[in-house]
């Protein structure tokens, strides 16, 4: 499975990666982490279930300075 | 209301670090930060919890956006992260000057309010779009003083004073305080808050010029509410000719 996490290519081994298990694995914070998949927001009350999908564009954003 | 007691919000952009950060957080006396959002491989880490020390609540912006559709979806990314309603809505309509698309702002505006957003615009100081954004539904309208980072103070006062007898919502002076007295000044003009980021945070000493803002609007806010004496053309004495010596 290829992704696009952050604008970087990722390839991951096997299916079933969930939106919870990618968020995971970049940062221990939930909170201040915000993902949206292929440019929809993906709640973070549904991360555990959301499965990504080969060819997913994954953008992983959280709190930077800015005025 | 959501600007505090301190009627500072403080920008969080350009400090030099976190540590000096925080002392402008803490000296700047404010309740309300803005952060923006960005991919978590390029946002350093520590942000937020040294915002949750210091005991201030959170203004997510959409800087960086330039149309109405990212901006709407910055806010929605926002609210998810951050879990509050609050959103500094910025929608640029160009690098150079970085003043506000005031076509794509409304649109974004309007979306956002009835999305359920208490939705806090950074617009451009014309009354007339000051009022369409109110019209709208936007929690405040956050004029520009001048354009962001130009530390040029206050370009057209008399827009601000218009923007503030237009609307019934709070106006808030964001972008373009360049040093104290810019932030006394709108106050002094009926401004109910400012908002202020460069100005504090690329001083030479971030956390004295944030005591300072705090100060400024402070007194800028006393003097407003405790109404000045008219401008007059010519003198009138402050003493009294009677009793007067004569020789």
């Amino acid at each position: 499975m290829r992704l696009t996490v952050n604008g970087r290519e990722l390839v991951e081994g096997g299916d079933g990666l969930s939106v919870a298990d990618l968020v995971e694995r970049l940062t221990a914070a939930r909170r201040g982490v915000a993902v949206a998949v292929n440019g929809t927001v993906v709640p973070r009350s549904t991360w555990d279930d959301a499965r990504l999908a080969d060819g997913d564009a994954v953008e992983v954003l959280t709190a930077a300075q800015g005025g | 209301m959501f600007f505090g007691e301190s009627r500072l919000i403080l920008g969080t952009g350009g400090a030099n670090s976190l540590s000096a950060l925080e002392d402008a957080v803490r000296a700047s006396g404010t309740e309300l930060v803005t952060v923006a959002l960005r991919r978590i491989d390029a946002a350093g880490p520590g942000l937020l919890p040294m915002l949750d020390r210091a005991g201030v609540r959170i203004l997510p912006n959409t800087a960086g956006c330039y149309t109405a559709a990212d901006a709407i979806k910055t806010a929605r990314l926002a609210r998810d992260a951050f879990e509050t309603d609050l959103v500094k809505l910025e929608v640029i309509g160009d690098e150079r000057t970085l003043l506000p698309d005031g076509v794509e702002l409304l649109v974004a505006a309007e979306k956002l309010v009835a999305d359920g957003f208490t939705v806090l615009p950074y617009t451009t100081d014309d009354p007339i779009l000051a009022r369409r954004l109110a019209d709208v539904g936007c929690a405040a309208v956050m004029p520009a003083g001048s354009p962001i980072g130009s530390g040029l103070g206050i370009s057209n006062p008399h827009h601000i004073e218009l923007i503030r007898q237009t609307v019934d919502v709070p106006v808030v002076l964001d972008a373009g305080i360049g040093t104290a007295s810019d932030a006394a000044l709108a106050m002094e003009l009926g401004c109910d808050a400012v908002l202020i980021a460069s100005a504090i945070t690329r001083a030479d000493d971030p956390a004295g010029m944030a005591a300072a803002m705090r100060h400024a609007v402070a007194g800028g806010r006393l003097a407003y509410t405790s109404g000045r004496i008219p401008r007059r053309f010519h003198a009138l004495a402050s003493t009294s000719d009677d009793g007067l010596a004569r020789w």
